[in-house]
């Protein structure tokens, strides 16, 4: 087998060539890169917190807390069902909550959909990631909220200290929570009957979330929950629910960002075949030469895609290396489940920045085959003559 | 006892050139013994590197048979003829054709990457070739740091860094000064000579035709006459 080292020499006799190729591929990287790095964060954002032993209830027939309601009652229920957690008083560990969507004014002037959640006392224990950074929690009947750290600084009412109209009562913001990075960080939280007071749906909730000691009493509770005969509900653990949610809105990242990558790529592997034409063009006597030491066709072609593969991995290490920056950029998109928006941290992880050099590798390859190709069928005594 | 090692029988070769056919071969026969050292002359378009592309089987014949080494090259598809070749034929160019990118030690262990040699036996072949042509010490020269005649001394070491039978050698002095065509000419004798290679030679250059123990004469693809140098 002819050494690597050939290959590699080769492309740094055409260095300007070699270098353009290299760089435009490598842009195709960057932006496939990026567009999968907010798949990947968006992804972070909806599982970071799930917890396989908390279990979420909908109305039968729902998908999202958005398109769900239930009668207060039906929470009553749930919270009174055996396997469910209690805490150091005895009291079950449950939250009945609410969603509602209010358009806000964005710093800039624009708009988003922001998630009103009311909660109960047991959000607090079911979610044990969020934490106050700033001020502290709301106080239930003295119409308060508290903010989540992907908002802060997004709107300008909701600053601590602040107050802001929600529905038909002003609040006052008296603490900002870091999410752990979840999408709970693009959410304003307050007493869930203040919420349902304020926008006059009172006896209703969106969802329940139950504690169960384990995961394994959590499949338990959720086949209790769908078996019973005196509510109308489904219920599934905390990790499957943001699956579903993620799916659904990164899926559109992951689409896009093929789309874009196949378009890109597209004209990315017209430079590498162009690189490569060149360096078999300008190689025609080292092919016969080759050729006549006893080298085969199919070694030939091997030589040539091995060459455009170094090409693409230099382009891909390149890409990759360009698009580092993007992790923990801040970005934000809707939930197409709930139609409110997600604020998310870009995350360029080992997987996205592998996806990167392995399309590099690709367009190359493709872009490459061609030339090769033509490289190991021509006939030795022709390429003799050229050059 | 006398071995044919190259046997051609009434071989011709057309080339199309857009609509027209060009007869560069007619009829060409002629055999070479193991061992002898044969030059081939001819003006240019005479058909010399032509017939020598035909021995290497690099081209094929229009029609007629070639026989290198107990093969019928007819008979073998381009796999196994690129195999065939490796096994049994040094090519020496006009222009050297080294691999600008190696060094004249991985010049010459390229061919011998084909082999199951290991890196110490493939090693030690290249040493002992680049010591016949005088370059030990060039070892680690790229081409480009290379006189014309050291790269072509360099070319001949690739070409028998296998150990080949026959050696083929296309105007090896041709770009060369008169010093170091002589050291070339110098070299392949002792090739034939000491090594009992059997060399075939197309030259321009009577003086290096009357190294060769026989000289013969290609005209308009026909083999004229052949003349006994020695």
């Amino acid at each position: 087998m002819i050494p690597v080292k050939y290959n590699v020499r080769s492309l740094f006799v055409r260095k300007a060539n070699t270098l353009m190729t290299v760089v435009s591929i490598a842009f195709v990287v960057l932006v496939y890169v990026g567009v999968l790095a907010l798949g990947a964060g968006l992804r972070v954002a909806f599982t970071a917190s799930g917890d396989s032993s908390t279990v979420i209830v909908l109305r039968d027939g729902s998908n999202s807390e958005m398109e769900s309601y239930f009668p207060t009652e039906t929470h009553r229920i749930l919270a009174s069902m055996p396997g469910v957690a209690r805490d150091a008083d005895g009291e079950p560990l449950v939250s009945g909550e609410t969603m509602t969507l209010q358009i806000l004014e964005r710093l800039d002037g624009s708009e988003t959909n922001a998630v009103l959640r009311g909660v109960e006392d047991g959000a607090f224990a079911l979610r044990p990631y969020i934490q106050i950074t700033e001020g502290r929690r709301f106080v239930p009947g003295q119409t308060e909220i508290i903010v989540g750290d992907q908002l802060e600084g997004e709107v300008g009412d909701l600053e601590l200290g602040s107050t802001i109209n929600l529905g038909r009562f002003t609040f006052t913001v008296v603490g900002i929570f870091d999410s752990g990075g979840s999408s709970y960080g693009s959410e304003i939280w307050g007493n869930v009957q203040e919420f349902g007071d304020s926008f006059r749906r009172q006896n209703y909730y969106s969802s329940t979330r139950l504690k169960a000691d384990s995961p394994a009493q959590a499949e338990t509770l959720i086949e209790e929950i769908e078996s019973s005969q005196q509510i109308d509900v489904n219920a599934r653990d905390e990790p499957s629910y943001f699956e579903a949610q993620s799916v659904a809105s990164s899926g559109i990242f992951l689409m896009l960002g093929n789309l874009i990558a196949i378009m890109m790529g597209f004209g990315a592997c017209f430079a590498a075949a162009n690189t490569m034409y060149a360096q078999v063009a300008a190689r025609s006597k080292e092919i016969a030469t080759l050729r006549v030491l006893g080298f085969r066709r199919r070694t030939i072609l091997s030589v040539f895609v091995l060459e455009a593969a170094v090409l693409g991995l230099a382009a891909g290490a390149l890409g990759a290396l360009l698009a580092l920056p993007l992790n923990g950029l801040s970005a934000g998109t809707t939930n197409f489940m709930t139609f409110s928006e997600v604020r998310f941290m870009l995350r360029t992880t080992p997987d996205v920045l592998g996806a990167g050099v392995l399309v590099a590798t690709l367009t190359a390859v493709v872009g490459g085959f061609f030339p090769a190709l033509s490289a190991s069928r021509a006939p030795i005594a022709t390429l003799l003559r050229e050059g | 006892m006398t071995v044919k090692l190259v046997e051609i029988s009434d071989v011709t070769k057309n080339y199309r050139r857009d609509e027209f056919s060009i007869k560069v071969l007619a009829g060409v026969s002629m055999d070479v013994t193991e061992g002898e050292f044969v030059a081939l002359m001819g003006p240019s378009g005479s058909g010399k590197s032509t017939l020598l592309n035909l021995l290497a089987g690099i081209d094929r014949p229009t029609s007629g048979q070639i026989r290198v080494a107990g093969q019928e090259l007819g008979a073998l598809n381009d796999s196994q003829l690129a195999g065939w070749r490796h096994r049994n034929v040094g090519f020496v160019f006009q222009f050297y054709h080294l691999i600008p990118v190696l060094t004249a030690f991985e010049n010459l262990e390229l061919p011998l990457t084909l082999t199951k040699l290991s890196r110490a036996q493939r090693r030690k072949k290249v040493d002992l070739a680049l010591e016949v042509v005088g370059l030990a010490d060039r070892k680690d020269h790229y081409p480009r740091q290379l006189s014309g005649g050291q790269e072509q001394r360099v070319a001949i070491a690739r070409a028998i860094v296998t150990d080949p039978r026959l050696v083929l050698a296309d105007e090896p002095t041709g770009d060369l000064d008169a010093a170091s065509a002589q050291e070339i000419l110098d070299l392949l004798a002792q090739l034939n000579e000491e090594f009992g290679k059997t060399i075939v030679m197309v030259t321009h250059d009577p003086r290096a035709a009357e190294r060769a123990g026989r000289e013969l004469h290609l005209d308009k693809g026909r083999l004229n006459s052949a003349a006994d140098a020695a």
